[in-house]
């Protein structure tokens, strides 16, 4: 999950990472009053998750509270590349003697950390990894040592400070990697890291991606989630346990296993070329136990996305037996009633598949259509949710 | 022959008396698969019993290791203790290390495979191979089964399988369950891994029993445009691929927590260009993947 600014900004204080002051406002009242708590020059900051706010317009030097406030109402409920801005931070302004750039993130392809660092920071840091990839150091990280005071020389001395700075930037590097080693993150940046003209190192901004499968040893990751972003579908999946992502078409589609569901949707976005471009509705992994009550909740979910026009179920019964995904499924239909109101298409494959079929044609429930294969439910899916739509 | 596991496999369970450990025991077991123990450090001393087979529980993998002569384990512990378990089987040595639990955070996966690197023979080769965390285990029909893997949906044949994902890796072995398969691994759909697809079709290419393969990814990652490299550079056996994910949208996290397209990185059809310039023919479908197989193969 990736973490707004302030977030970030808030974790590297905890962490002992030199920032300088910033507050949060969602209204331009209290942006006023956060730059009049500050004194002094503020910037007042959109908070996004995505890059290049500050050509959007999204963030803007205020000289006075008055202009903190009016600043705060041009850029609040802005659109940043489909991000509504609900939030700014109001920031300390800083006298910037020089920018730097540092990062350190997981590395998938070598299994281990990638620390990058420039004396060059401030710029957009894939240009300049594309154009001069001489100026970004890059370090690899060996996840069992971590970054110590050895690895932050090699990793300053890489990206050439010189014998002043060296020591100064090394001493905030090993901070930031406290921070992402105790808040188990997969991506720490602080770009523009700064010297300022009072000669102090100082992180101005943050990004910071933090690993949920982690929360378990992080009680506190959990208020961190952006819950005014998330779609009420997805919010209310979340509650009752279910892995599902909110498309944009009208097939809603069921199925288990993360690998399955993904080619599900691919399937179906493929049979709804031929009626009338019907899309998939949804990403929903029921997962490897499929009973009656994942399959209720599952159903529950879709059948209230007034989008979705039919279901599509489509279970590969490995280790779950397809007795077991039957049941679950007139189980569900027979606790939604009259809920249940949208065509529904069933694929069983594998384990005790001809016991699952048994069951599903002796409820005989009217919205329920079985079909022998992927490819053959994933197309009669489709068609019914041109016809209906 | 077969790739990582044979009949001859000694299996131990990390977890045998855990809900999760004591149905696959039960079901690897029935697979035909030499399960000699398990570790559960507070039922040590004590046994478990799955029809006419009764199991030792040692406190500690070196220690059943020591009395079982154990050659792979099979890891079924909760997220918050996998890390310990998957290092107290590689500081034991363990050839093969299987993790199938889910969720586990991917700094301690980052930390135990770079134990595992450190942990090298005299001739400078890795002792302990791991596959997952997050995965499907492996199967050798008619052989063995250390996973979770269905044993009764395909047969022992001449086709090697490698996969991210569990259920499209049971969707394939069923599509091909005429023609067989020599060894199927599936290699989970985290960002860190311990065997990763270029492993496997090394191992698949240089096994007499494997004709013809078939590798399946999913969006995330570069792990497929990396062994489209390798396939174009090391293997001569024809290898058929599948990517799921092609209508997968940017940013959204699709079930595998390595599953997301960023930017313009890791998408569906980046990866089946990759694939196809090296030569490997890229199924729309799984079904469609199965018939390019079944022509390939039929050519041979």
């Amino acid at each position: 999950m990736d973490l707004f600014e302030y977030q970030a900004r808030d974790m590297f204080e905890a962490h002992g990472v030199p920032v300088l002051a910033g507050i949060v406002a969602h209204t331009p009242e209290e942006a006023k009053a956060a730059a009049e708590k500050i004194g002094g020059v503020t910037v007042v900051k959109a908070q996004v998750k995505v890059g290049g706010r500050g050509k959007a317009g999204g963030v803007k030097v205020a000289k006075t509270a008055d202009e903190a406030f009016e600043h705060a109402s041009a850029i609040l409920g802005m659109d940043i590349k489909g991000h509504t801005v609900n939030t700014v931070m109001i920031a300390q302004g800083a006298d910037i003697a020089e920018e730097f750039y540092f990062s350190v993130l997981l590395d998938r392809a070598n299994r281990n950390y990638l620390a990058m660092c420039s004396v060059e920071g401030g710029v957009e840091i894939e240009v300049l990894a594309v154009e001069r990839p001489d100026a970004l150091a890059r370090v690899a990280v060996d996840p069992a040592v971590g970054i110590d005071v050895a690895k932050a020389d090699e990793i300053v001395a890489a990206a050439g400070f010189n014998a002043e700075l060296a020591p100064k930037v090394a001493a905030a590097i090993i901070k930031l990697w406290d921070v992402f080693k105790k808040e188990d993150a997969t991506l720490v940046e602080v770009n523009p890291l700064v010297l300022t003209g009072a000669g102090d190192i100082v992180a101005l901004d943050g990004k910071v991606s933090i690993d949920e499968n982690a929360d378990f040893r992080h009680p506190g990751h959990l208020e961190l989630e952006d819950a005014a972003a998330a779609d009420p579908l997805e919010a209310k999946a979340k509650a009752a346990g279910l892995n599902y992502v909110k498309l944009d078409g009208e097939v809603g589609v069921i199925g288990n296993g993360a690998g399955l569901v993904m080619s599900t949707l691919d399937v179906v976005a493929y049979a709804g070329e031929n009626h009338g471009g019907v899309k998939p509705a949804n990403f929903l992994d029921i997962g490897g136990g499929a009973s009656a009550e994942v399959m209720a909740n599952g159903l529950d979910v879709i059948l209230n996305d007034p989008q979705v026009k039919s279901v599509f179920v489509n279970v590969f019964g490995g280790i779950t037996a397809c007795d077991a995904v039957a049941k679950g499924i007139v189980g569900a239909l027979a606790t939604l009633g009259t809920a249940a109101n949208k065509p529904l298409v069933v694929r069983l494959d594998g384990n005790n598949v001809e016991e699952g079929r048994r069951i599903l044609n002796e409820a005989n429930h009217p919205l329920v259509t079985l079909a022998a294969t992927m490819d053959e439910g994933a197309n009669k899916a489709a068609e019914l949710a041109n016809a209906s739509k | 022959m077969s790739i990582f596991l044979n009949k001859d496999s000694k299996v131990i369970v990390q977890g045998i008396t855990g809900g999760e450990g004591t149905k696959h025991t039960a079901l690897m077991l029935k697979a035909g698969t030499q399960v000699v123990g398990g570790v559960n450090a507070r039922k040590a001393g004590t046994e478990v019993t799955h029809g006419d087979v009764v199991l030792p529980v040692f406190g500690t993998v070196s220690e059943a290791v020591a009395k079982t002569g154990a050659d792979v384990s099979i890891v079924f512990v909760p997220p918050a203790f996998t890390k310990d378990a998957v290092v107290e089987a590689i500081e034991a040595g363990v050839p093969l290390v299987v993790v199938i639990t889910e969720g586990v955070p991917v700094q301690d996966s980052a930390e135990f495979w770079a134990l595992a690197q450190s942990k090298v023979d005299a001739q400078g080769k890795q002792i302990t191979r791991i596959i997952g965390p997050n995965c499907p285990g492996i199967i050798t029909p008619g052989e063995a089964l250390v996973g979770i893997t269905p044993n009764n949906i395909t047969q022992k044949g001449p086709i090697g399988l490698v996969s991210k994902s569990g259920t499209l890796t049971y969707q394939m072995m069923y599509e091909l369950r005429d023609l067989g398969f020599s060894s199927a691994i599936g290699i989970g759909g985290d960002p860190v891994i311990g065997t990763t697809h270029i492993d496997a079709l090394a191992a698949f290419e240089a096994d007499p029993e494997t004709k013809a393969i078939v590798m399946i990814g999913e969006i995330g990652g570069d792990a497929e445009e990396r062994a489209a490299e390798y396939i174009k550079a090391h293997v001569t056996k024809p290898v058929v691929g599948y990517v799921a994910g092609f209508t997968a949208p940017e940013g959204k996290t699709m079930g595998h927590a390595g599953a997301i397209v960023s930017g313009s990185a890791g998408t569906a059809q980046a990866k089946k260009e990759a694939l196809e310039a090296a030569g490997v023919k890229v199924g729309k479908t799984p079904s469609e993947t199965a018939a390019l197989l079944r022509e390939i193969y039929a050519a041979l």
